[in-house]
């Protein structure tokens, strides 16, 4: 058979969705691979993520933000998933919903860091942080998602987004000092830093 | 401290999630504060540093093609597709029936010929079973029409272009048998139709044609005793690589 003739409720195009989530194929790969640390389950969760956005595509409100949709699915499919739920149950977010104080000052190490170009340092620490702070990192720098979008894909407040934001980067920045102070040897980073953790 | 209340603030000004009052007082700041300045130079470079570094990962070609493939909408298993189909052809059949009828009284025997090839591009397309032959393979198709229609053609190599073959059946025009091939091009179906020229009932003398009131393309030619039509509501362009197809194969 060719084409079968049948009835159907759903009235919008399914190349439609083909058109709107293939171009976010590689980015939403590279931020499940960042999730997971893993490629078979980065691909498992991308390609879940398709199926599931392709199923309830009827759902989505056209002129609202399909990029957040898309990393929500991902970002939901991940936290349930084994693996997902091992990594948040290992994580506590206290006292940030009451917006709690930002960082209010930075050492220098990253400025180092980025002089030396260690980009290799960088995405280990990155891997080390906690979920939370590693996906609102990559959605805010590497994504360039405005608050507002972030807020939208995490469903959280956007002042939240702004204080798990801070917390994150000073989180980081935590990691980087000791790595940096053992191969730099720089006199500037030794300074010490309330970051409001 | 001064600055207390700037530097809570840097990162969503580092963010470009401030005002544009707001950033221009904070540029303001900046060139007066060096502490802030370099505070603010700092959290810029490890976005850009972020950035870099979690550009990290690149999904394989096969898991791209096999994620695209699952996502496609595909023919033999879309209901949907189906049906819209269906409804469009019927749509379309409305506005060629109503170009025929209104159109009949003084149509020549060359428009009689384009419509009717019109009619059969949809009615075929409507149909639960367009083909009778399915299949992509030219080496398929091709002997498939062996006594059944008068006279032999060739089908063009497809590989490296964007088309595909969906399959064939026969059909009639005025009681001319000829084969009805049926082409893929981005979602849009295209038709091609070959005759023998001299049992065609109408001189046609044009090797293209636009028909100015179809919501079709279509292109005609004749070529070693048989005369193609190539129609289809894809764009112009394609209609006419389609074509250009067929003339370098026979």
């Amino acid at each position: 058979m060719f084409y079968h003739v049948g009835v159907s409720g759903a009235d919008l195009q399914p190349d439609s969705f083909e058109e709107l989530a293939m171009p976010l194929f590689d980015q939403l790969y590279n931020f499940a691979r960042w999730l997971t640390q893993n490629r078979e389950e980065a691909e498992d969760l991308v390609q879940e993520t398709y199926a599931k956005a392709l199923k309830g595509f009827s759902s989505f409100r056209l002129g609202t933000n399909f990029r957040a949709w898309m990393y929500r699915i991902l970002r939901n499919t991940f936290l349930t998933s084994r693996k997902g739920l091992k990594v948040t149950t290992t994580v506590a977010l206290d006292a940030e919903e009451e917006g709690s104080e930002v960082a209010v000052e930075r050492d220098t190490p990253e400025t180092l860091l980025f002089e030396r170009s260690n980009r290799e340092l960088l995405q280990a620490a990155i891997d080390e942080l906690p979920v939370y702070f590693r996906e609102i990192l990559l959605l805010c720098e590497v994504e360039e998602m405005s608050y507002q979008e972030i807020a939208e894909t995490l469903s959280v407040p956007i002042g939240t987004v702004m204080s798990r934001l801070s917390r994150a980067r000073a989180s980081l920045s935590d990691r980087l000092r000791p790595q940096l102070q053992q191969g730099s040897g720089a006199p500037a980073i030794a300074k010490g830093t309330n970051h409001g953790l | 401290m001064v600055c207390e209340s700037w530097k809570e603030k840097l990162d969503s000004y580092v963010d470009g999630e401030v005002s544009e009052k707001e950033m221009r007082a904070f540029d303001a700041h900046l060139r007066s504060c060096p502490s802030c300045s370099a505070d603010a130079l700092t959290r810029a470079q490890m976005k850009r540093a972020i950035q870099v570094a979690g550009k990290r990962f690149t999904p394989t070609v096969e898991f791209r093609k096999r994620v695209q493939q699952s996502i496609a909408p595909k023919p033999q298993r879309s209901f949907r597709l189906g049906w819209m189909l269906a409804a469009a052809a019927a749509a379309v059949i409305l506005v060629v029936g109503t170009f025929t009828s209104a159109y009949l009284g003084t149509r020549s025997g060359r428009d009689h010929v384009f419509s009717e090839i019109a009619d059969l591009h949809v009615a075929t397309l409507a149909s639960s079973s367009p083909v009778d032959v399915i299949s992509t393979d030219r080496h398929t198709v091709k002997p498939w029409f062996q006594g059944k229609i008068p006279f032999a053609f060739n089908l063009p190599e497809l590989q490296n272009s964007e088309f595909s073959l969906l399959g064939g059946r026969m059909t009639y025009l005025d009681q001319t048998p000829g084969a009805h091939l049926i082409y893929d091009v981005r979602k849009h179906h295209i038709s091609v139709f070959v005759f023998q020229e001299r049992s065609l009932p109408a001189r046609i003398e044009e090797n293209t044609f636009s028909p100015k009131k179809m919501p079709f393309n279509m292109e005609t030619w004749s070529q070693g005793g048989l005369r193609y039509f190539v129609i289809g509501d894809a764009s112009p362009a394609d209609i006419d690589s389609l074509a250009k197809l067929f003339r370098a194969a026979s």
